[in-house]
């Protein structure tokens, strides 16, 4: 069996290839670190307004972080690029990617967020009610520097998983590898070059961005004294 | 509703009817209580008796159900609009609230900030100092309480003795007129409660702050406090010098209660 493979392994063709699958890897990788992006600034917007003293904020934000969480990427992929323009809402088929993994993605990340901010103990904040803190200041300056760093290591998992992910935007033809890959598959007949070199690159990336994560969970992962 | 200059001298702190009840609970009972400026007063009392909570009401971290706090001439929780006493806006509460700090028994040290950047944050927030300003108060403070040396240690680096120096530090250095101390010493190993209580000494000695201080160290009680109130089910049933309610209490309570605090 591994000699069937060698036989049919055309090295000159996989060099050729190789830098335009290449290129579809880093449009992935750009993809994820914008959708990350996203995520994560919207996540904490979401934990936050989950939060408020409001219901009519409160109410609404939950129901938009279920909504979200219980229904596929893919199927909001295809929401955004053929649903939206119906509301005049036009996106890029790399734009929908983006944002589909921003806005999937903040509701796992918002409710990381929330634990963050609920471990902080309940005494912080009386300290900076004592202390005449306001609002603004006991946020930004008290809760959230205490908050995050114990976010960080899932936020690096979220990061690892949305690159996996970062293929679906295919359906919507968003460039990427596994677009680049499919492509030079179907023009040559010759898919076995093409799809093992995306396997091999999409390996190189997350075995480092594993152990990148490994190293966020030490570094963050227990409470600093 | 009363003025707080009813006899002519102003109170710092002036409860006035508060009332407060967690659920079936009802923690405080149409509690009275006068503090002058400047005096120590030491609050006594079981665990449940209420006793926390007078301070945390006026800290404002429990808002009373009914009642008025004052705090030197100035209602915390109600304000004079159109000639009317109405509640407080945040706005205001915050404007009174500068006046009173907080020591906690937990510390409740900020843990990602040094014990200087710990006592320099509200000063510098709150009360506009700049950068220069707050460190040198800063600095000053916790040579005070005997940290000089400590400014650039983070909590986890010090001993609970230190920590609740450094809080008590912290709280100075919004230079409150009223300190409240929440068990300051409960929490701590029994070998650091004479270096924390010495420190609350010397601001008493100093004789500038109003201080309120929940506490079960009798002796400590004795020598500084100007008054002792006996609580229990939310009400003071005795109150008098260190000398009457320590040495010659009049209400049975009072007395089972020393008696369970002195035999420990």
């Amino acid at each position: 069996m591994f000699a069937q493979i060698a036989f049919s392994w055309d090295w000159e063709y996989a060099r050729r290839i190789f830098p335009i699958i290449a290129e579809g890897l880093l449009q992935t990788v750009v993809a994820t670190l914008l959708g990350i992006s996203i995520g994560m600034v919207l996540g904490l917007v979401l934990a936050l307004l989950r939060r408020s003293r409001f219901r009519v904020i409160r109410w609404p934000t939950i129901a938009f972080i279920e909504f979200v969480r219980s229904t596929p990427l893919l199927v909001q992929l295809f929401f955004i690029f053929f649903v939206f323009p119906g509301f005049g809402l036009v996106l890029s088929p790399f734009v929908t990617l983006v944002v589909g993994l921003g806005i999937h993605y903040a509701t796992y990340t918002s409710e990381s967020y929330r634990a963050g901010i609920e471990n902080v103990e309940h005494g912080q904040w009386e300290a900076s009610t004592a202390l005449n803190l306001s609002p603004a200041t006991t946020w930004t300056r008290i809760v959230l520097p205490q908050a995050i760093p114990t976010v960080i290591p899932a936020l690096g998992n979220y990061l690892v998983a949305m690159f996996k992910d970062a293929p679906l935007g295919f359906a919507v033809a968003a460039g990427g590898i596994l677009l680049a890959a499919q492509a030079e598959a179907s023009r040559s007949f010759q898919p076995i070059e093409p799809y093992t070199i995306m396997g091999a690159l999409f390996l190189a990336v997350s075995i480092p961005a594993a152990f990148f994560v490994r190293y966020l969970e030490r570094r963050y992962g227990y409470e600093r004294v | 509703m009363a003025t707080s200059e009813s006899d002519g001298r102003r109170d710092m702190v002036r409860l006035e009817k508060i009332n407060l009840a967690f659920g079936e609970n009802h923690v405080l009972k149409d509690l009275d209580l006068s503090v002058a400026p400047t005096e120590k007063v030491v609050i006594i009392g079981p665990s449940g008796s209420g006793k926390t909570t007078i301070l945390r009401v006026i800290m404002t971290l429990n808002r009373p159900d009914s009642g008025c706090v004052i705090i030197d001439g100035r209602h915390l929780y109600h304000e004079e609009r159109d000639g009317q006493l109405v509640p407080a806006r945040e706005k205001h509460i915050r404007d009174v609230r500068t006046d009173i700090s907080m020591v906690f028994q937990h510390f409740n040290l900020f843990p990602h900030l040094t014990a200087l950047e710990n006592l320099t944050l509200a000063p510098m927030k709150v009360l506009g100092l700049s950068r220069e300003e707050a460190s040198e108060r800063g600095l000053e403070l916790l040579r005070r309480v005997g940290l000089g040396d400590k400014a650039d240690q983070y909590p986890g680096q010090l001993s609970g003795g230190q920590k609740q120096r450094v809080a008590i530090a912290r709280a100075l250095a919004m230079r409150p007129k009223v300190m409240l101390f929440d068990e300051p010493t409960s929490a701590l190993d029994p070998e650091l409660v004479g270096e924390v209580l010495a420190v609350i000494r010397d601001i008493a000695l100093e004789g500038k702050t109003t201080m309120m201080l929940v506490t079960h160290e009798m002796g400590f009680a004795r020598e500084a406090a100007d008054r002792v109130l006996m609580f229990d089910s939310g009400r003071i049933i005795e109150e008098g010098t260190p000398e009457q309610v320590l040495k010659d209490p009049v209400h049975e309570r009072t007395r089972a209660f020393l008696r369970a605090v002195l035999s420990h």
